[in-house]
This record gives C-alpha cells, sequence and structure tokens, in this order.
C-alpha cells in the first residue's frame, strides 16, 4: 500500500487503557502527523508513559483504535508497530548491559520504512562525539547521560519518521540536558517526528509545535505553544508549576 | 585485558586435552571422553540458559533422541556409516527442538521451564513404554560408526582414542560455532533478549523467532552430544532423556560459570569427576555432591571458572593499593 504523504503517523482513538484493574486510560485521541512535535505534558501518574506504551502496542488498549499511516494496527505486536517507522526511547533508557555501545547501536541499526540510510553509525557518532570514546565499553560502564545518548543514537539508527521520548532528560546534569535538547532540535530539523514528554516546559515549548496536557487519563488541553505560553494559569491548574 | 591473554588459559586446556591420550590410560581416555560429551551437552544449554535467558529443564530430550536416533536407525545395521547416522541425529534433535521450542517459548520463566520439562517428560515416558524401542531397557548397539571412502576407512571409532579425538573435535567446533554466533548480529539480538524481551520487541524485532532458532541450534547440538554417547558406549535408554539429566546438566552450567561456554565445560570435568570418584570414599557420595554444588553457589556465584578472574582482580588491588601507598608516602614525604 502505498503511503500518502498528507497520511497521520499515528492517529488514535478512543484510548481505554488497563493495568488490570485499574482503568488508566479515559478515552484518549491523539495524532501526529510527519515531522510535527508534539509534547505531552502532565503530572506524575497521569497516564502519559501509558499512552506511549498503548501507541506502541507494549500494553495494548482494551478499547479504542490505533491507526499507523492509515492502518489499523490496533492490538499489533510491538515489533509490527515500531517497524512502521517509529523509535521508542523509554524512560529507563533501556540500554542492553551485556553489549558494547557498538553493539548497542549495531543492533538496532536497519533503513526506515521507505528505504531511506541517512542515519548510521558514522552520522550517529557525528552527533554525539562522546560516544565515539566509549565505543568498546559495555552499556553498563557509563554515566547517565551516556546512556541517555546512546538510547537516543539507538533509536536513531532506525532510521524513523517518528521519535518518541519519555523523560529523555530526567536526572541529567544541566549541561548534558543541553546537549540532549540540542540534538533533539537537529532531529527536529532533519524532518523526523517526534513526541516528546518531558519535565521541562521552557524547553518543550521552545520546541514543539503542538502540546497536550493529560490529567488522570484524560486530555484537558491541546494547543500551540504558543498559546499555552501565554496563559501560565493552564500550567497553573495542571501541572503544578 | 586482551583476547590473547583471555583465550591463554583456554589454549592451554586444549593442547592438556589433545595431548592426554598420549599418557593417558584406555580407561582415562574413556572417561574423558564422557565428559567431553557432557561438556557439549551442558555447552549447548548454556546458549539457553547463559545467553538467550531461557531456563530449559527438559535439556536431556534432545540428548535422547539423538542417541535414540542412531540407535533406532542402526541397530540391525552391518555397518553404520558417519555421514548418515551423524546427520540423522542432528535431524532428529533439531525437529524436536523446533516442536517443543515452538510450543515453549510462547512462556517464560517458570511456565517456560514448566512446559520444557512436561514435554520432555512425554518424549522419556513415550520411549520408556515403548517395547519396539525396549523400554526402558533401552537399544544396544554392537557396532561403532565409521567414516568410509569407497571400502577404504578413513576413522573407525571403534578405537579409543579416534572417538577421543572426534569428540575433541565435535566439542572445539561447537565451541567456535557458539562463539561466531553470538558475535554475529544473531548474538547480539538473543543477549539483549536475555536481559529484556519487550526491550528488543519495542526496537522491532520479532523475538520469537529468534528464541526458536537459539532453541533448535541448542537443541540440535545436545542431539550432537547424545549421538556420541550412543556411539561411545554402544546402549541408549530412556534414563537419558528423564528430567533428572535436565537437571544435572542446569547444574552444570551453574557449577562452571553461567554465560561462558567454556564455564559449563569445567563444569562438566567437575561434576563427571566428582561422580566418578567419591563413591569411592562413600555410599553417601551424592550428599558430599550436593555439598560442593552449595558450596561454589554460595562462594563462587558466578560458577568456578570465576575463580581465575577474581584472583587476577585480587592481584590487580593489591598492586594498585600499594601503588597508591607508595604515592601516598610520596606525597607525605614531600608535604
Amino acid at each position: 500500500m502505498a503511503r500518502q504523504v498528507q497520511d497521520l503517523i499515528i492517529e488514535a482513538q478512543g484510548l481505554h487503557t488497563y493495568y488490570g484493574d485499574s482503568h488508566i486510560l479515559h478515552g484518549i485521541s491523539v495524532s501526529i502527523g510527519p515531522g510535527e512535535t508534539l509534547s505531552l505534558m502532565g503530572r506524575n501518574g497521569m497516564g502519559k508513559t501509558t499512552l506511549l506504551r498503548s501507541l506502541l502496542g507494549l500494553t495494548p488498549p482494551r478499547r479504542g483504535t490505533v491507526k499507523i499511516y492509515g492502518r489499523d494496527m490496533t492490538g499489533a505486536p510491538p515489533e509490527k508497530i515500531v517497524r512502521q517507522g517509529i523509535a521508542f526511547v523509554p524512560e529507563d533508557r533501556g540500554i542492553f548491559p551485556n553489549l558494547t555501545v557498538r553493539e548497542n547501536l549495531v543492533m538496532a541499526a536497519r533503513p526506515g520504512p521507505d528505504g531511506r540510510k541517512d542515519w548510521d553509525l558514522t552520522r550517529v557518532l557525528d552527533t554525539f562525539p562522546r560516544l565515539a570514546q566509549r565505543m568498546t565499553n559495555m552499556g553498563n560502564h557509563l554515566s547517565g547521560g551516556e546512556q541517555q545518548m546512546l538510547t537516543v543514537g539507538r533509536a536513531l539508527m532506525t532510521n524513523p519518521d517518528l521519535l518518541i521520548l519519555d523523560e529523555a532528560t530526567e536526572g541529567l546534569a544541566p549541561l548534558i540536558r543541553k546537549e540532549i535538547w540540542s540534538v533533539v532540535r537537529q532531529i527536529k530539523q532533519s524532518g523526523i517526528a517526534a513526541v516528546i514528554v518531558d519535565k521541562d516546559i521552557k524547553a518543550l515549548l521552545e520546541l514543539a509545535d503542538r502540546n497536550i496536557i493529560i490529567s488522570k487519563g484524560r486530555i484537558v488541553y491541546e494547543g500551540s505553544s504558543k498559546e499555552l505560553a501565554a496563559n501560565p494559569e493552564i500550567h497553573i491548574q495542571h501541572l503544578g508549576v | 585485558m586482551s583476547t590473547l591473554t583471555r583465550s591463554l588459559p583456554l589454549l592451554a586446556a586444549l593442547l592438556a586435552l589433545v595431548l592426554f591420550p598420549l599418557f593417558g590410560s584406555s580407561f582415562y581416555v574413556g572417561l574423558v571422553t564422557r565428559i567431553i560429551i557432557i561438556a557439549i551437552f551442558a555447552m549447548s544449554l548454556d546458549l539457553l540458559i547463559g545467553y538467550t535467558g531461557l531456563v530449559s529443564f527438559g535439556h536431556a530430550a534432545f540428548f535422547g533422541i539423538g542417541g535414540y536416533a542412531l540407535a533406532i536407525a542402526f541397530q540391525d545395521a552391518s555397518v553404520i556409516h558417519l555421514w548418515q547416522a551423524l546427520p540423522l541425529s542432528l535431524f532428529a534433535a533439531a525437529l524436536a527442538a523446533l516442536v517443543v521450542g515452538w510450543v515453549s517459548i510462547r512462556t517464560s520463566g517458570i511456565y517456560f521451564i514448566m512446559i520444557t520439562l512436561a514435554l520432555s517428560q512425554m518424549f522419556f515416558y513415550y520411549f520408556f513404554e515403548s517395547p519396539r524401542y525396549g523400554g526402558d531397557d533401552g537399544i544396544f548397539l554392537f557396532l561403532k560408526p565409521v567414516l568410509m571412502v569407497g571400502s577404504e576407512d578413513i576413522l573407525n571409532l571403534d578405537h579409543e582414542n579416534n572417538f577421543y579425538y572426534f569428540a575433541l573435535s565435535c566439542l572445539v567446533l561447537g565451541y567456535l560455532f557458539l562463539v561466531m554466533i553470538l558475535q554475529a548480529p544473531f548474538g547480539k539480538v538473543i543477549k539483549a533478549i536475555k536481559v529484556n524481551e519487550h526491550r528488543v520487541r519495542a526496537l522491532g524485532y520479532s523475538t520469537n523467532g529468534y528464541k526458536l532458532v537459539s532453541f533448535v541450534i541448542a537443541g540440535t547440538l545436545a542431539g550432537l552430544a547424545g549421538f556420541l554417547e550412543g556411539a561411545h558406549t554402544g546402549y541408549i535408554n530412556p534414563a537419558y532423556m528423564s528430567w533428572h539429566e535436565s537437571g544435572v546438566c542446569i547444574a552444570i552450567v551453574i557449577l562452571g560459570g553461567v554465560g561462558t561456554l567454556y564455564g559449563p565445560i569445567v563444569g562438566a570435568f567437575i561434576i563427571v569427576l566428582l561422580q566418578n570418584f567419591l563413591p569411592e570414599f562413600t555410599e553417601h557420595w551424592q550428599l558430599l555432591l550436593g555439598g560442593i554444588v552449595i558450596a561454589v553457589v554460595l562462594f563462587l556465584p558466578r560458577g568456578a571458572t570465576s575463580l581465575l578472574p577474581r584472583i587476577r582482580s585480587l592481584i590487580r588491588m593489591e598492586k594498585s593499593i600499594s601503588l597508591s601507598q607508595e604515592e601516598k608516602a610520596k606525597g607525605d614525604a614531600d608535604g
């Protein structure tokens, strides 16, 4: 099936997701277009990570549909969903501690769904020169910042159309944070779409085209960065800052 | 540490094994042959436990099937051609591993252990209750496999030394084969699966396929060991497939060092030698054996082979401590 340029990468409708008996997502609908940067905000435990996991099939929704490039992928296994051109940088970084930095990167390498090979080992190492110095280190012999760079680098090795970052800067030193944000900016400029979950609202407003605030499993606000920046009472109400 | 210094003890051990038949009596050559066979079996299980994260409690089934395939097909033959018998055994074990693996890899953790145990016990009882295949008496083989070109035999396994070197070659080739696939992209994916399967799936890998291939490779290698055991002893019976044998195999892997490949080889030496010599001291030797296994697990949780790197790092630590003390003394003197 040929892909239409105007097709949304992800179009999710009415997602209801549960962990056992607890109802986490209450009918969330969200979409991401090509090249678009979307931020997901909300306090801890409001369902941001669950929403990402539902989109990726890691925690399939009990009701609702997930379409990837117009094709219904609800309930499909995560490997099928991400093969459509989605890369996930999980909250816990997800490095493989028993593989070296090089192996962590190379194992993820594949052309994008349309055969694109923009990102290879050389380009990832140019983007993260620190990793180039650590190639033979095992994944667990890295600082937190290096691990984060490795996860982002590994995600880029899959030549995605969409990059999903869950708390990519959490717990990192300010300088490293800055480095990660500057890479995210480069990624955005290269035309890759992104969904970003983070606590750094200022950085998110600068980057995102559109912002979504989630509270108790529902979308309580959706709007452009300009609008959100102009209405600080929204932050106070939903984010407590 | 360079690759050379790391593989030096391995090369030395290999050299010792190559030279052994020149000095050992035929009894001991036979004993070490048995150890080598068990080492291949345990090494194949390490691919599952140590690298793929699949604790199979039914690995003995494939060992038994390798042996039974040889015995059933050739019990009445006038000559056992190696080039026919070996591929047959490997194929039978691979096929069984494909079926068992296909069912069991869908589960994980304790359920995987239970299902591999259950499926292997089905094989055990099938042979146990099949009069055609000798039931619990098993099958005797009166010939050893030979490799012939025309009417000339190139390799006759009837000679103990020939068998020894054949088994040793199988061990070395099996080891190198496993090292090779672990260095290949395939190996990286299964190592990653061991750490976190969800994460690997989120990277776009269909992990079940990888686990199944790993399971079939391990089963086939176990079948090779079973083939060698059947050919070596000229006898195969259902006890080879019992859960007890699967358990001993796990113990060997853990005792030697999980996730090293050479650890299980060392483990096979320890267990088989203890099984052979402890009974000379006491009839309660299994109690002693159990005690030794417990002691190793408690004091060397990464297996007997972790002793060497431990000693090395201790020496290095001593050195760096004495160095830093010297520096400190120097600093104090300067200050």
